[in-house]
C-alpha cells in the first residue's frame, strides 16, 4: 500500500491525465464537462461495459440479476457528493487499498492482464462523468 | 444429528454439544458445489439414468477396452486413483494431473499419437477413470507441498483487468450472488463434469480459464504447470470432499 500511495504521490502532479484528489473526492470532471446521466445509466446496466451490477443491486427493477457483493448503489447520490462519486469510480483503492471494486480509471499495479485488456482502462473519461452523472441522480 | 432422537441421557447431550462446537470452531467444512445447487439439480447429478454425463463415462468405458488401457489395467484398480491426483510423476519429479497421466500412458507406454487435452475422447477416458472413485474423499498427494505452495500463492494473488484473485471470489464472498451465479467455494471434486452453461463436459483446466478470462487476466497457456499447481492447491483446500465426477454445474 505505501508504494502505492508513493507511486501516487509521484504521479500525481506530473502527468496531466492523472486526476486531482482532494481528500475522498476528486471534485473536478475528467473531461471539463458534466456527464450525460442517460448515458451513464446505460453503461450501469452494461453487462460488458459497466459491469457493475456484477456486484452492486440497485433501483433497477427491469434488471433481473444483480450482485450482492456490494452496497446497493440506490441513494448513492444522496450519501455521497459527484467528487466523492468520481474518486470511487477512477481508484477505490485510494480509500480502501483492499476494496474487491475494480479501479475504472487507472491501470496501475495491474498484472497479468490479459491481452485483449493491456493498458486499457475499463472506462473512458466521458464515460467516468456519464456514469457519475447518473450515480447523483439516485437519490433514495 | 439434526434429526431427532430419544433422548438418552446426559451423554448424547454433550456429545450434541461437542459436535455443534467443533463445527462452530472448524468451521462448517468445504461445502462442494453440489451443496448450493437447486434440488432439481442435485437430483440430475443423482440419478445416473438423467445425468448427461455418464454418456461420457460409457464411451470413456469402451474407449479403456478398444484403446488398449486394459491391457495393462483394470476398471477395478482404477478405483481410488482420482481421490489421490494430482500425484507425483517419478520419472519427471513433477506434479501431474490425471489426464496428463493418461496422456502419458498413451504417448510414452502405447506409443500412440496424443489426444487432445480437452477433446472428447479425452475428457470420456478422465471420466471414466475419475468416476470410478465416486463417493471416495479426496486425499491430496503428501509430496506435492511445493506444488500446493505454488498454487496458493496464485489463487492469492490479484489479477487481470478488474484486479481480483481466486480467494476474493471463493474464499471471501462464496455464496454471494455474482450478477445471477451464486459463487461456490470453487472446489474441484466434480471434474470432469457437465456444465449446462457449456451443454458439454469440460475439464477443470476450462473451468480455470473461464474463472481467469472472467477477470480479464491472460490465462496460462494451455499445459502450462501453474493449473496443475492450481489444482494441487485446490485439492488440499477441498481435503475430505467425495469425487462426484462427472458432476452437473449450472
Ligand atoms: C467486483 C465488484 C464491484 C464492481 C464490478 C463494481 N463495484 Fe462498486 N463497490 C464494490 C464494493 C465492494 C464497494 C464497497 C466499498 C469498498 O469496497 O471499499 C463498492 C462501492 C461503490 C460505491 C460507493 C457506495 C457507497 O454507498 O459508499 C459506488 C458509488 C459504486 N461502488 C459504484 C459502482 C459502479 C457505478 C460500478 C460500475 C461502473 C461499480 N461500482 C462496479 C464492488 C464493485
Ligand atoms: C469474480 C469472481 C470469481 C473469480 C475471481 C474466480 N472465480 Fe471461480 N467461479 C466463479 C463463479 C461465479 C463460479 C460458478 C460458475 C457459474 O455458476 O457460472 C466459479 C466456479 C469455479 C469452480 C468450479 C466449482 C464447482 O463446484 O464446480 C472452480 C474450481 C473455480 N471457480 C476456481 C477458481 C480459481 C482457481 C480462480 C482463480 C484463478 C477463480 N475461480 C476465480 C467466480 C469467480
Amino acid at each position: 500500500m505505501r508504494a502505492f500511495l508513493l507511486g501516487a504521490l509521484l504521479l500525481g502532479g506530473a502527468a496531466a491525465a492523472q486526476p486531482m484528489v482532494a481528500g475522498d473526492a476528486i471534485p473536478g470532471s475528467l473531461t471539463g464537462a458534466p456527464g450525460d446521466a442517460a448515458r451513464g445509466r446505460a453503461i450501469v446496466l452494461d453487462r460488458q461495459r459497466g459491469l457493475c451490477l456484477l456486484c452492486h443491486a440497485g433501483p433497477f427493477p427491469e434488471e433481473r440479476f444483480q450482485g450482492d457483493l456490494a452496497p446497493s448503489l440506490a441513494g448513492a447520490g444522496a450519501r455521497l457528493s459527484e467528487g466523492q462519486l468520481r474518486l470511487r469510480m477512477v481508484d477505490g483503492r485510494r480509500l480502501n487499498p483492499d476494496t474487491i471494486m475494480p479501479a475504472y480509471f487507472s491501470t496501475e499495479g495491474l498484472r497479468h492482464v490479459g491481452r485483449a485488456w493491456q493498458d486499457r482502462r475499463l472506462l473512458t473519461a466521458e464515460e467516468i462523468e456519464d456514469v457519475v452523472a447518473f450515480l447523483a441522480t439516485l437519490r433514495d | 444429528m439434526g434429526s431427532p432422537r430419544p433422548r438418552r441421557g446426559r451423554s448424547r447431550w454433550l456429545e450434541a454439544l461437542a459436535c455443534a462446537g467443533a463445527l462452530l470452531l472448524l468451521g462448517a467444512g468445504p461445502r462442494s458445489g453440489y451443496e448450493t445447487m437447486t434440488p432439481q439439480l442435485r437430483a440430475m447429478q443423482d440419478d445416473d439414468l438423467s445425468n448427461p454425463g455418464m454418456l461420457a463415462v460409457a464411451e470413456g468405458e469402451a474407449l479403456f477396452a478398444r484403446e488398449g488401457c486394459a491391457g495393462c489395467h483394470t476398471a477395478e484398480a482404477m478405483r481410488g486413483v482420482a481421490a489421490r491426483y494430482p500425484a507425483l510423476d517419478r520419472a519427471s519429479q513433477a506434479p501431474i494431473d490425471l489426464s496428463g497421466r493418461i496422456a502419458q500412458c498413451r504417448e510414452k507406454r502405447q506409443q500412440r499419437p496424443p489426444l487432445p487435452r480437452e477433446g472428447p475422447a479425452m475428457l470420456a477416458l478422465t471420466a471414466f477413470v475419475a468416476h470410478q472413485s465416486r463417493g471416495l474423499p479426496l486425499q491430496p498427494d503428501p509430496r506435492l507441498a511445493e506444488a500446493r505452495r505454488q498454487g496458493e500463492a496464485l489463487f492469492r494473488e490479484r489479477r487481470g483487468q478488474l484486479n481480483l484473485s481466486c480467494a476474493q471470489c471463493h474464499d471471501d464472498n462464496a455464496g454471494r450472488r455474482l450478477a445471477g451465479s451464486l459463487i461456490p467455494e470453487g472446489h474441484p471434486n466434480g471434474y470432469p463434469l457437465y456444465r449446462l452453461e457449456w451443454q458439454a463436459l469440460g475439464s477443470l483446466q476450462r473451468r480455470l480459464r473461464n474463472c481467469l478470462v472472467g477477470v480479464r487476466s491472460e490465462p496460462f497457456p494451455p499445459g502450462a504447470p501453474d493449473y496443475v499447481a492450481l489444482e494441487a492447491y485446490l485439492v488440499a483446500r477441498a481435503r475430505g470432499l467425495l469425487v462426484e465426477t462427472p458432476a452437473i454445474r449450472p
